[in-house]
């Protein structure tokens, strides 16, 4: 490709996605302005076709209910979405979730937030368990009812995402005024798929959200895999396959979040090879049942549920990710530059290891 | 123009930042200082002369990439890319360093106190006189220079913050074709790329070694006998152009 006639002047767009991360183990709240100060020094490796946050510990007055974020392309579509739930859950609370005007988002849909209970008599899927339930409903309006989607559905914790920088992402949903024991944000670079609304990260399911840098190659075999066990793939980001091979080889099949990162980022066949004859067996049985579920190509992900928060690269590190600790508190991060703007003085920071994860669990 | 000048870049936007470092080489000056650094990127870019730029904090990705001249010194950790393309002068970081540094590096010297990512010195190159060095205190990850074509990088993995890992990681050198590693104390052969070979020093890889521990030891205050005590062992490859068939025969 010849160099564009001005190119002088061309300004190449130098972006990859960013990554953040804070959990306090001891959950003491953080304000959102940490998240959004730490990604505003990641503002270059996005370019505002994708943004937002996911934020755990803020719905404690409705610590039991099922928070659904839902995004509407317009009060019909909200509507649609409203009555098929209200059909399998008690709505203990709906409203809009609050925003703010902001000049530089643009044409966003309607947000509303619902708080659910499953009815105490189902309509169906009786046989269910109460997560498979839920997933399901999340499945159902995704798929299936026209212009609505469900972009976030845990218990006390919620997520919020759009079409965006950051920081005008938080911003719009006001996140400053919001207070999280656990945080993870994402700044969003498009490659190969369109910066819209439901495409932006975190990706959810339950109490899962996914934050990810980078590119799923094996998209096509994990969403086929997913479909073979009711999990499909709407919102056109390959990350979204995390979220769901997580739930279900964590929730489902009992796997731990260390098994679930060596299906992910599996050891190379020479280094299985060089195993004692138990691990070796091991990992080339974990290889046969969960080859499908292998993530091909780089990434850098930030995993979070209720127990927790995981960091996790791709096995030959093709993208950058930087952990910190200081007291009680956990970053992880795209740049060390995002952790030290909103914590200058730190008791340990290093660069883990490609394909071993940093797990941080709560206490009690 | 003052000799000296002293840059707040905190919360300053890496564009003005870089505009201000190049206002002040043009001006002639000799040392900027840059204080709250926090992710700027392409500080010291293509700049070219003997100005000194120290940096108190975390600078951003690509940090002297294509300079000639320079001395940059880093009081803090650096992130990804750094001396991306060098081509001459030194920098200094004083704390660990990101992935994918001294990539394609053509000349000067790269001193790292601590640990370094991976793809460090890949596609490094040397011609005639111009023989770019990277020292590198701690450990490194996967494939230190891999596709190395001249260079030096010397390899010590005493000042790191992951004791129970190797000193470097897999992929070791893959494809490399010119060009030396030195590696303090014990390599695993497996880490080995192929067509590589480990060899004990001889005395004008020793006389090298020394100059550059030398430096190291300058530049961070240690002891360069004490670092010497050990053994080292060079990575390099078995045979003059290996892969000089890979493509197209030319013998």
């Amino acid at each position: 490709m010849k160099a564009p006639k001005d190119f002088w002047k061309f300004d190449k767009d130098i972006a990859g996605c960013g990554v953040f991360g804070v959990i306090d183990r001891k959950r003491n709240l953080i304000p959102g302005t940490m998240p959004i100060d730490a990604m505003c020094t990641m503002h270059d490796r996005g370019n505002g076709l994708g943004g937002g946050f996911a934020a755990y510990g803020i719905y404690p007055d409705r610590a039991d209910d099922y928070a659904f974020h839902i995004m509407g392309d317009d009060a019909a579509a909200l509507e649609r979405a409203e009555t098929y739930l209200a059909g399998l859950f008690d709505v203990h609370h709906a409203e809009p979730i609050p925003t703010r005007d902001v000049l530089t988002v643009k044409n966003p849909p309607l947000v509303r937030r619902y708080f659910l209970a499953p009815k105490a008599v189902r309509p169906q899927w009786q046989h269910m368990g109460e997560s498979d339930y839920v997933v399901g409903a999340v499945m159902h309006v995704n798929t299936r009812i026209p212009g609505a989607f469900v972009f976030s559905s845990g218990k006390n914790m919620g997520t919020f995402k759009g079409v965006g920088y950051p920081e005008d992402i938080a911003d719009f949903f006001r996140l400053d005024e919001y207070r999280a024991y656990m945080w993870t944000a994402h700044n969003r670079f498009p490659t190969n798929t369109p910066g819209w609304w439901g495409g932006a990260h975190p990706f959810t399911l339950l109490d899962w959200a996914i934050v990810h840098n980078g590119e799923i190659s094996s998209y096509g075999i994990n969403r086929r895999y997913l479909c073979e066990h009711d999990y499909e793939c709407t919102l056109m980001t390959d990350t979204e396959v995390v979220a769901y091979l997580l739930d279900l080889m964590v929730r489902k099949h009992g796997l731990s979040k260390r098994m679930a990162s060596w299906v992910f980022a599996p050891p190379f066949w020479d280094e299985v090879d060089r195993m004692p004859e138990e691990q070796r067996k091991a990992f080339t049985a974990l290889r046969a049942v969960y080859g499908a579920a292998l993530l091909n190509g780089p990434f850098a992900i930030l995993v979070t549920d209720s127990r927790g928060m995981m960091g996790l690269n791709d096995r030959v590190k093709l993208r950058p990710l930087v952990v910190a600790e200081k007291d009680t508190m956990t970053f992880m991060s795209s740049e060390e530059s995002s952790i030290r703007e909103v914590c200058r003085d730190l008791d340990r920071v290093w660069a883990p290891k490609a394909g071993e994860p940093v797990i941080v669990e709560l206490e009690a | 123009m003052a000799d000296r000048i002293i840059i707040d870049a905190d919360g300053m936007p890496y564009r003005e930042l870089n505009v201000r470092i190049r206002e002040a080489v043009a001006a002639g000056t000799q040392v900027i200082d840059l204080h709250g650094v926090r992710g700027q990127r392409f500080i010291g870019n293509a700049v070219e002369g003997d100005v000194s730029i120290n940096i108190l904090g975390v600078p951003g990705q690509d940090l002297g990439a294509f300079m000639r001249g320079p001395h940059i010194r880093v009081q803090g950790n650096a992130q990804d890319g750094v001396g991306n393309t060098m081509d001459g002068g030194h920098i200094v970081i004083d704390g660990m360093a990101g992935d994918v540094l001294g990539y394609a590096m053509r000349d000067g010297s790269i001193l790292v106190r601590g640990d370094v990512g991976y793809r460090v010195g890949i596609h490094m190159k040397s011609y005639l006189d111009r023989v770019p060095v990277i020292v590198v205190g701690g450990k490194a990850g996967d494939f230190l220079g891999e596709y190395m074509a001249g260079g030096v990088i010397v390899l010590l993995g005493m000042d790191t913050g992951k004791p129970e890992a190797p000193v470097a990681g897999r992929s070791l050198g893959t494809g490399m074709h010119g060009g030396v590693i030195y590696i303090r104390g014990e390599v695993p052969e497996h880490l080995l790329g192929p067509g590589l070979a480990l060899s004990p020093l001889d005395e004008e890889d020793g006389a090298a070694l020394a100059r550059h521990v030398q430096a190291y030891a300058d530049a961070f205050g240690k002891d360069a006998a004490e670092i010497l005590g050990a053994s080292f062992v060079k990575v390099h490859p078995r045979s003059h152009r290996p892969y000089g068939n890979m493509y197209v025969g030319t013998n």
